[in-house]
């Protein structure tokens, strides 16, 4: 699964890692997450970010 | 209006703003100060600006120095317009060959400037470029604590230009560490870490670990408000290693806002409680204390409860704006608990322990209701609310 990472503050998701802290489990893939979710470290919406 | 010289050919040219009483919702009861910072070397280069109404302080201070228009570069570490607001007029005066800035510096000073003309040069994380005798590298620290923000490592010389990392918001005739309190210059860069750093604090500790990895040696850390490090730039190192790793201290916090009373007399009971158990309190009535200066008590603070009068069905209105003034600057590893007096309905306790959730702290009570004014019964619960917080705070440590 790609990786991703915010154009805004170069936080980088990985979908191994997911995002627990946001509620998203490891092995979500950058796609299947939630329309609203946004950026941990700086807010940015799904649209900032960019994958490899 | 004397330079100062902070090491060899290296200045300091900023501004004292002692007038300022509110930075955008930070109370800054002693004013700050605009630093800039101006390197005579083969190539002169200014480093940042100061807030517009200040550009003449700047121009007075580096002609004591040189002819502005002498200048070959300008280094923008942060496009925020407390340090480019006059950056467009310097541009203007000094015409540099090079303005040097990251890669979203560069996209900020378009967004803000709209000066598609001005010779803006990108430079990549630990880039360098040279100004003779001097070698300036450049490391981004994005987000700490815009996207453009970056950090200028002036090599030969051990300074780090910290952009507004390490800063304070106090305005001093003084321009260094030794030259002051130490206890004030450390509770002013708490304030400033608590009210504007804390929510970064995932990447300061990534930045702390690179900079120990690259090995770099600093004398001196500069940075773009208050007072510079030279005498223990390790003591502002270790403090925001400390500080980012929000694990707190033995000590408790209680934050109220009351309408007649009732909820004063429960944020004492509650008080009483948590130092019966031996833990330090501090009592913050939100009329008496800003909310930035809250959140340095609550930057230290290993619990935090919350007392808020129910208010047409809601929170109390300085008790609402602390909460979403709180939850942006994301504390953690916080032991919370809330407790409040109601007329009919009583939503507030509900309402503090769903934002403390929110924030992902661990609540450990479901928190005390007093109907209009309590008794000396009643306010048993409320001491009994306090040991329970204050014996959480002992166990965790």
């Amino acid at each position: 699964m790609k990786k991703c990472t915010c154009s805004v503050c170069g936080y980088v998701y990985d979908p191994a890692e997911g995002d627990p802290a946001g509620g998203v489990a490891p092995g979500t893939a950058f796609e299947d997450l939630p329309d609203g979710w946004t950026c941990p470290v700086c807010g940015a919406a799904k649209d900032a970010f960019e994958c490899e | 209006m004397q330079p100062v010289e902070i090491k060899k050919d290296i200045f300091w040219v900023g501004a004292v703003d002692w007038n300022i009483r509110d930075f955008h919702g930070y109370s800054t009861w002693k004013g700050s100060t605009y630093n800039a910072y101006l390197v005579m070397d083969e190539k002169i280069t200014l480093f940042d600006t100061v807030r517009a109404p200040f550009k003449n302080d700047l121009l007075h201070r580096i002609h004591n120095i040189v002819d502005p228009s002498k200048i070959d570069y300008l280094v923008v570490n942060h496009v925020e317009m407390d340090h480019s607001g006059c950056v467009g007029e310097v541009i203007d005066r000094i015409r540099p060959e090079k303005v040097f800035c990251s890669a979203m510096g560069k996209k900020a000073l378009i967004d803000h400037y709209h000066r598609e003309d001005w010779p803006l040069e990108v430079v990549p994380n630990g880039g360098e470029i040279s100004l003779g005798a001097r070698t300036v590298r450049f490391l981004e620290t994005r987000m700490l604590h815009w996207p453009d923000s970056m950090f200028s490592y002036l090599v030969e010389d051990r300074v780090l230009i910290s952009s507004d990392a390490f800063g304070q918001h106090w305005a001093t005739s003084q321009r260094f560490d030794d030259e002051v309190d130490t206890s004030e210059l450390m509770d002013h860069a708490a304030k400033y870490y608590a009210n504007i750093l804390l929510l970064y604090s995932p990447l300061v500790t990534k930045l702390l670990a690179s900079v120990q990895e690259m090995g770099i040696p600093i004398d001196v850390i500069a940075p773009d408000h208050g007072l510079i490090w030279r005498r223990e730039p390790g003591r502002i190192l270790e403090a925001y290693g400390r500080w980012a790793r929000q694990e707190g201290e033995p000590r408790a916090v209680v934050i109220y806002d009351t309408m007649w009373h009732s909820t004063e007399k429960m944020a004492k009971a509650v008080a009483d409680g948590i130092q019966d158990e031996g833990v330090p309190v501090r009592i913050m009535n939100l009329r008496a204390c800003h909310r930035s200066d809250v959140m340095t008590e609550v930057l230290g603070a290993k619990a935090l409860v919350f007392g808020s009068s129910t208010l047409n069905n809601g929170l109390l209105p300085r008790m609402a704006g602390m909460l979403a003034y709180m939850k942006g600057l994301r504390p953690a590893n916080k032991l919370g608990a809330a407790f409040g007096s109601y007329g009919w309905s009583g939503e507030a306790v509900k309402l503090m322990t769903q934002a403390m959730e929110e924030m992902k702290f661990q609540v450990v009570d479901p928190g005390v209701r007093i109907k209009y004014v309590p008794t000396h019964d009643s306010l048993r619960d409320c001491v009994e609310l306090g040991r329970k917080v204050g014996r959480s705070v002992k166990e965790a440590f």
